[in-house]
Parts: C-alpha cells; sequence; structure tokens
C-alpha cells in the first residue's frame, strides 16, 4: 500500500495566545515556552463535515484519482457531529463518494491505527482504493474555563487517499491502558433504567503523566522500528510526530540525537489536532516540497487509551 | 537517603544551567524556573537513575517534595 495523495482543510478562525489571555489567566509566553503553540484554528460557523469534506476533495485532485475510484472511507475521530451516521458516510455525497465507511476511534493514535487497517484492507483484496480521513473538533469538548488543556488544542481535517504499491512498509503499535489520566466522558442520555450515570465531562488531562508516556514510548516505538528497518536515526529524513507538545518532540528528539530539521513541526500554528496532526504536517510538507521519492518518513502517534502507533513510510 | 536530593541537583543544573549552592531543599520550583514539564523530565531520568516508576501527582512545589516522593517510591 502506498499513499496516492494528501489533502486537509483548516477552519477560518485564528485564535492566538493573546486572545486566549483576553479570558483566561495565561499569557502568549507561558503556552508558548510550554507548548511551542502560538495560535490555532478552531471551528466557528462551519461544521467538521464541512472541513473533512474539503480535505477529502483536496486529497482526492492531489492523488490524481476520481472520488468513483474510492472504494471505502475511513475516517478517524474522537467527535464527530453526528452520533449516527458515521462521518465516512456523511461526507460522501459533497465528494461524490459512494461506498462503504465507517469511523474509527483510537484518540490521537488514529491515524496511524487507520493506517493499519487500509493495509490489511488492501492486501486482503477488500479494498482497492481508501480514502482515509482525520477530522476533529476537540473545541466541542475542551474545558474552556481551564487553562490547562484548551490553550493546548486546535480543529482540523485532513486526508489521504491509499492504493496499492509499495511505500508503507510497517506499522507498529504499543498500549499501556490507563483510562484515568486522559480522558473525557460522554452524556449518559435519559434512560429511566440507568443507574447512577457518570455525568459528561469535558476532556481531562494529567498533563505531566502524558509528558512521560509520550516521550518514553515515542522513543522506545522508534527506537524498535528503526532496528525492525535496519536504520540508523540519522537514515530516516523525516519524524512526523503526533503534534502534541513541542517540548514531546525535543524531548524525543534529543534523546534520539538527530538535528532539528528531521523532527518537522507545525503545532506553533494549529494547536494539537488529535489524530489530524500527522496526515495535517504530512500534506504541508508534500505540498510545500519537503518530501521526495524515496524520502523515509517515521510516523509516531501516541495518546488517550494509552497507546501508540507507529509506520516507516518510504515516499 | 541524600543521594536524591544531590541527584535532583544535578538534574536541574544539567538542564536549567543554575548554580548548585543556590537549590536548597525548601527551594520551590517555580523560584528555580522548573515548570511542569522540566519536572516531569526530570522524573524520566531518577525513574532511570533509581530503576522506578513514578506517578506524579498534583503539588510537587520544592525540591524536599520530590525527594520525598521518591524515597517513598524507593523504600523497600
Amino acid at each position: 500500500m502506498r499513499i496516492l495523495g494528501t489533502g486537509s482543510a483548516l477552519p477560518k478562525l485564528t485564535v492566538t495566545n493573546d486572545r486566549l489571555a483576553g479570558f483566561l489567566d495565561t499569557s502568549d509566553e507561558w503556552i508558548a515556552t510550554r507548548t511551542g503553540i502560538r495560535e490555532r484554528r478552531l471551528l466557528s460557523d462551519e461544521t467538521l463535515q464541512s472541513l473533512a469534506e474539503t480535505a477529502s476533495t483536496r486529497a482526492l485532485e492531489n492523488a490524481g484519482v476520481a472520488p468513483g475510484e474510492i472504494d471505502f472511507v475511513l475516517v478517524t475521530t474522537v467527535l464527530a457531529e453526528t452520533l449516527t451516521p458515521a462521518l465516512a458516510m456523511d461526507i460522501q455525497p459533497a465528494v461524490g463518494l459512494k461506498c462503504m465507511g465507517l469511523d474509527l476511534n483510537a484518540g490521537c493514535t488514529g491515524f496511524v491505527a487507520a493506517l493499519a487497517l487500509a493495509k490489511g484492507m488492501m492486501e486482503s483484496g477488500q479494498a482497492r482504493r481508501i480514502l482515509l480521513v482525520s477530522a476533529e473538533a476537540l473545541s466541542r469538548f475542551v474545558d474552556w474555563n481551564d487553562r490547562t488543556t484548551c490553550v493546548l488544542f486546535g480543529d482540523a481535517a485532513a486526508a489521504v487517499v491509499l492504493g496499492e504499491g509499495e511505500g508503507v512498509k510497517a506499522i507498529a503499535f504499543d498500549a499501556e491502558p490507563r483510562r484515568e489520566v486522559l480522558c473525557a466522558e460522554t452524556p449518559p442520555g435519559n434512560s429511566p433504567f440507568a443507574v447512577d450515570p457518570a455525568p459528561a465531562t469535558y476532556l481531562k488531562m494529567a498533563g505531566q503523566e502524558v509528558y512521560k508516556f509520550a516521550v518514553s514510548h515515542s522513543l522506545r516505538d522508534i527506537r524498535a522500528m528503526l532496528d525492525m528497518q535496519g536504520l540508523r536515526p540519522e537514515d530516516v529524513d523525516y519524524y512526523l510526530l503526533h503534534q502534541a507538545n513541542l517540548r514531546i518532540l525535543e524531548g524525543v528528539r534529543t534523546r534520539l540525537r538527530v538535528d532539528e530539521a528531521r523532527f518537522p513541526h507545525d503545532i506553533e500554528f494549529t494547536g494539537n489536532t488529535s489524530s489530524c496532526s500527522v496526515p495535517l504536517l504530512l500534506d504541508v510538507m508534500n505540498r510545500d516540497g519537503r518530501l521526495t521519492p524515496g524520502s523515509r518518513l517515521i510516523f509516531s502517534a501516541f495518546g488517550a487509551g494509552l497507546c501508540t502507533g507507529t509506520a516507516y513510510v518510504e515516499w | 537517603m541524600d543521594n536524591v536530593f544531590e541527584k535532583i541537583v544535578e538534574t536541574i543544573v544539567d538542564s536549567k544551567g543554575i548554580d548548585a549552592a543556590s537549590i536548597t531543599p525548601d527551594s520551590t520550583f517555580k523560584d528555580l524556573n522548573v515548570d511542569s514539564l522540566d519536572i516531569a523530565e526530570m522524573v524520566m531520568t531518577l525513574e532511570d537513575e533509581f530503576n522506578i516508576t513514578i506517578e506524579l501527582e498534583e503539588g510537587i512545589a520544592t525540591v524536599q517534595d520530590l525527594v520525598n516522593l521518591i524515597n517513598e517510591r524507593t523504600k523497600g
């Protein structure tokens, strides 16, 4: 399986750290030094579905693949506009698709997890062309009164078109099931039979524990992937890490002892966009010419679960 | 375990370039300009050093608080 094309779409509203400091006890300096984030894009009058549709259309155009050639849609999202139907079905009329689609949730690891499912579907002959879309609207379930979490996230959609060929060489996962450090509860509904249902909560995160998990596991995953491929750290052109926090990227990069150019980032402008962050950065790099045929890439994603996913890709 | 304090001082000196003599058990991380992710970084180093796992809790304010947390985990 290989990646035939990429696309992305961001909300039009840019919210700077200074704007957040207008209603939260925070500052540009506080947020930037702890996270690397300067601004993020947030949904205002558009829908997550519209972003997913635009990202999909752009990816199809970039791939030179007609919508009618897609025979399966996978969407990764923590929270779409509808509980049902799946966003993977809802985007189809606008994009010109007519095929089976389903939504997946593996938190910030979603994109890498879905890549593995797509690879299995290709290799088993279930599908020949798959549209994989990551669409996230964290702004809808972070607590806008909690300065330690709401400043971290942004909304976005990013898509890749997958087809037959050589490119996505290997994918691996790891997990450490722990709920309390990163979770959000869904609304309990109004069943008269439910006993003491847990109320809905905004996203809760134990930042230091997540940081330790992310740095230690991403590093371990990357080293394992390098070993598996018989590569040294400097043999990989770019490490596309989930853009959760610039300090996490630096924590991994310095331990791996590679130069800064191999750890690209766009978190300054997007915040943490959960499962979107890797395909979003991939699209930026694809379009600005950093990716050339044969470029060696490692994707490393980590997040709620807790779980991690790592992929080795030759462009 | 005095060497826990010494090790914490060493990691702060390494990462923040602060003079070791200015760090006492009562020093607050805030005064040392050590933020929450610096503490997490430090704890990762200490976990490797002492071969322990530390779950970070809220309320680690002073160097002594961190010494106490590590001493608890290395007991027995």
